[in-house]
């Protein structure tokens, strides 16, 4: 299994989680993980940079012949209101959310048609279908992911390969640390389910979509919280 | 890796894409048109042709290259045209990557 942006946050969550179930999990960060597990082996990786993604799934392929199942994670976020985006930080943002996802699917891909099998889940966000206001860029990229997972599940249908999209509700992780309380508490409000997301709330929908018995679920999103 | 090598793997897998499709072409050799007018693969064909020559280089020979790169895919003439020409492009794309 391979999962992005394990170094902190959800998806630190996912790779302690999967590991203990047994999964032989390979992260990635830019940075070193910071942390362990029996069964983890971390990759420091730039997900926009095409050469360390192929260098890092290479790697993966040799050692353990194939790849089940990934989970984009990785994504980096700038809560700003769009007249104060710097055209850096919004190219930055697309660059490890949409082209990082896409490097990712298309090289662990490559390596699913093997055994014309796998399960990719792109992570996208609510702050898109609720149009939150200060997450512009953010949530248009993270449509751009939305958009790319539908079409990507009608390009590797054939070989068995399904492909998904999940968004959670704000869970509290360093990318929302420094959004404003009362509009982290507006967002909560507005869900059907008034609460903070959890992170069990992101392994109970990567494990649906994971399931052998999923083979027929993809190209869809779930959102939690009922946004839709 | 030389072109008589590269051939064969681009030939093999070539007979394996036409078996999955169910063509009743079975001759295959260098002139054998992969893209364009008279190809015997459809464009998905091409795609999972493509990837299990990727896969069988990395797999086989410890060989991680993109065949379908930036340079490759913006040139005039498809790199991909006949089984010969895309033999040529593999060795072309491991030397690239041996002098990088």
């Amino acid at each position: 299994m391979v999962i992005t942006g394990t170094r902190k946050g959800i998806g630190r969550y996912l790779a302690e989680t999967y590991s203990r179930r047994g999964f032989l999990v390979e992260g990635c960060s830019r940075g070193e993980a910071g942390w362990e597990a029996e069964n983890y082996t971390h990759h420091q990786v730039d997900v926009s940079d095409e050469r360390q993604v192929k260098s890092m799934i290479s790697n993966v392929a040799k050692r353990h012949g194939r790849i089940d199942v990934l989970l984009n994670n990785a994504a980096v976020a700038s809560m700003n209101h769009v007249l104060l985006t710097p055209a850096r930080a919004s190219n930055r943002m697309f660059e490890v959310n949409v082209t990082g996802t896409m490097l990712f699917c298309r090289d662990v891909a490559k390596v699913m048609i093997r055994r014309r099998y796998g399960r990719i889940v792109n992570f996208t966000t609510i702050v898109a279908p609720i149009a939150l206001a200060g997450e512009a860029v953010y949530a248009a990229s993270k449509s751009a992911v939305l958009t790319f997972t539908r079409i990507l599940a009608f390009e590797l249908g054939q070989w068995g390969i399904t492909c998904n999209s999940f968004g959670a509700t704000p869970i509290m992780t360093d990318m929302i640390r420094g959004v404003p309380q009362d509009k982290i508490d507006a967002v909560v409000n507005n869900l059907a389910i008034k609460r903070l997301g959890k992170y069990e709330d992101c392994t109970n929908v990567c494990d649906f979509f994971m399931s052998l018995a999923s083979d027929n679920i993809t190209g869809q999103v779930i959102y939690l919280g009922g946004i839709t | 890796m030389n072109k008589e090598m590269a051939l064969g793997i681009v030939v093999s897998c070539l007979k394996d894409a036409l078996e999955q499709i169910d063509s009743s072409i079975r001759e295959v050799n260098e002139e054998t048109v992969i893209v364009g007018q008279s190809a015997v693969l459809d464009s998905i064909s091409v795609v999972s042709l493509i990837v299990d020559i990727e896969q069988r280089l990395e797999m086989d020979h410890g060989i991680s290259i993109t065949l379908a790169s930036e340079k490759a895919m913006s040139q005039k003439s498809s790199p991909f045209r006949t089984a010969g020409v895309l033999a040529e492009h593999v060795c072309a794309t491991i030397m690239e990557g041996q002098a990088a």
